[in-house]
């Protein structure tokens, strides 16, 4: 049987996608960009990030997990969408340390990229300095947990994609940090450096050491094209 | 009529800003027809000589003398510009926030790895600015009114924000001039 095919507008655009399809989807193969930090491709969407959220019927919904539906009108990069991103971007940036001068995942970063995709010069919240760790135990992986915006892809990658479960939340709110799954330190966990939990970080929490600055500046994915080019190019 | 003028100062930075603003290369011959240079480590000019159109500022404020020349930069400039990731977010100099002033002196002073002080003084003279116990972004101290992010802001940041200012035209900088590295 054919795939049912459902027709909706993002941004007054017309946009066809399948049943079953979210509306992130849906706009990915139609050559639309809905900016995300969570969500990522091999991963089940949860929607926590918020960054994809779009206005759904004059509803606001995380594109990465409404289902798209025929007829539904969603608007997404409206002054009011764009603020709603651009705070949530500028809250991450301060409640960690995000010292992206010397840090290796620059201009490869999906934070960085998506402050820059919004013309962010400063983000407008006061700086948090809050006092965070760092695991380099491991001989091949360290994870700096002053980079991490908690989106939650390696404990997923983890436990779905490697199955190993490496990675876990603990505690609450603003205590909330990723820990591992080892009594003490990175070292103990099963972890190796060919699982798909090492790829997905979008910022620098999670490096493989000895490679550091491979690519020249000039050169990396977000110093010419804004996140999300590639998509865009489609249409 | 008399050009305007502009006026710049590193605090807690390294000056690699000012090594960027002077990476304009040829194009600083444009900028001295354009403006007049008041106080600025630049032409060596330790005081204000009137009001500046334009106040570039690099670095964050690490101790009491930063605030001061800062306070006094927002007094005698029109437009205040913060200037490097360090005066935007307080940069390199920022990364001892997190931890205790009195572990940062001793580490500094005492404790280092490369540390040679026999007489175990941690230097205290009143000429000295005293270090305050965290470092601040500018924007947290005084007004600011541009931000230009970098590790430096690349010399085309620069330029194409002077020129757009000087012209009275708004700061739309292109996406490849915002960058935080």
């Amino acid at each position: 049987m054919a795939e049912q095919t459902i027709t909706f507008t993002i941004d007054g655009v017309e946009v066809k996608g399948k049943a079953g399809q979210t509306i992130m989807q849906a706009a990915d193969e139609a050559g639309v960009y809905i900016p995300r930090l969570c969500a990522f491709k091999d991963l089940t969407p949860h929607g926590s990030c918020r960054v994809c959220v779009v206005l759904v019927n004059g509803r606001p919904q995380a594109s990465c997990t409404q289902p798209a539906t025929e007829g539904m009108v969603v608007e997404s990069e409206t002054e009011e969408i764009q603020k709603h991103r651009r705070n949530i971007i500028d809250m991450l940036f301060v409640e960690g340390n995000h010292f992206c001068m010397f840090c290796e995942k620059s201009g490869n970063c999906e934070l960085q990229a998506q402050a820059y995709r919004l013309g962010i010069c400063a983000p407008k919240y006061p700086y948090q300095f809050p006092v965070r760790d760092l695991d380099a135990s491991h001989p091949d992986i360290f994870i700096d947990h002053n980079r991490c915006i908690l989106c939650g892809r390696c404990v997923q990658a983890s436990r779905d994609l490697d199955g190993k479960t490496v990675f876990e939340f603990v505690n609450r709110g603003t205590e909330k940090k990723i820990a591992v799954n080892a009594e003490a330190k990175l070292a103990d966990t099963d972890i190796d450096i060919s699982d798909k939990a090492c790829d997905v970080c979008p910022v620098g929490a999670i490096i493989k050491k000895h490679i550091g600055f491979a690519t020249p500046v000039g050169r990396r994915l977000y110093d010419t094209e804004p996140i999300g080019s590639d998509i865009e190019k489609k249409n | 009529m008399d050009k305007p003028k502009i006026a710049t100062a590193s605090l807690a930075g390294c000056f690699g800003c000012h090594m960027s603003l002077l990476d304009i290369d040829e194009r600083i011959l444009k900028l001295v027809e354009l403006v007049d240079f008041d106080k600025s480590p630049i032409n060596d000019i330790k005081e204000f000589t009137g009001q500046c159109l334009v106040g570039l500022i690099e670095g964050g404020c690490c101790n009491e003398e930063n605030v001061r020349v800062l306070r006094d930069f927002r007094k005698h400039c029109d437009i205040l510009i913060s200037v490097g990731d360090c005066a935007i977010t307080g940069g390199i100099p920022a990364m001892r926030n997190g931890i205790p002033l009195e572990e940062c002196m001793n580490e500094a002073y005492l404790s280092g790895p490369t540390v040679y002080n026999p007489n175990k003084i941690i230097p205290n003279d009143k000429e000295i600015p005293l270090i305050l116990n965290k470092v601040f972004p500018c924007h947290e101290v005084v007004k600011i009114d541009y931000y230009l992010p970098g590790c430096p802001p690349s010399a085309d940041t620069l330029w194409e924000a002077l020129v757009a200012l000087l012209n009275n035209k708004p700061l739309d900088l292109p996406y490849e001039l915002i960058k935080y590295d």
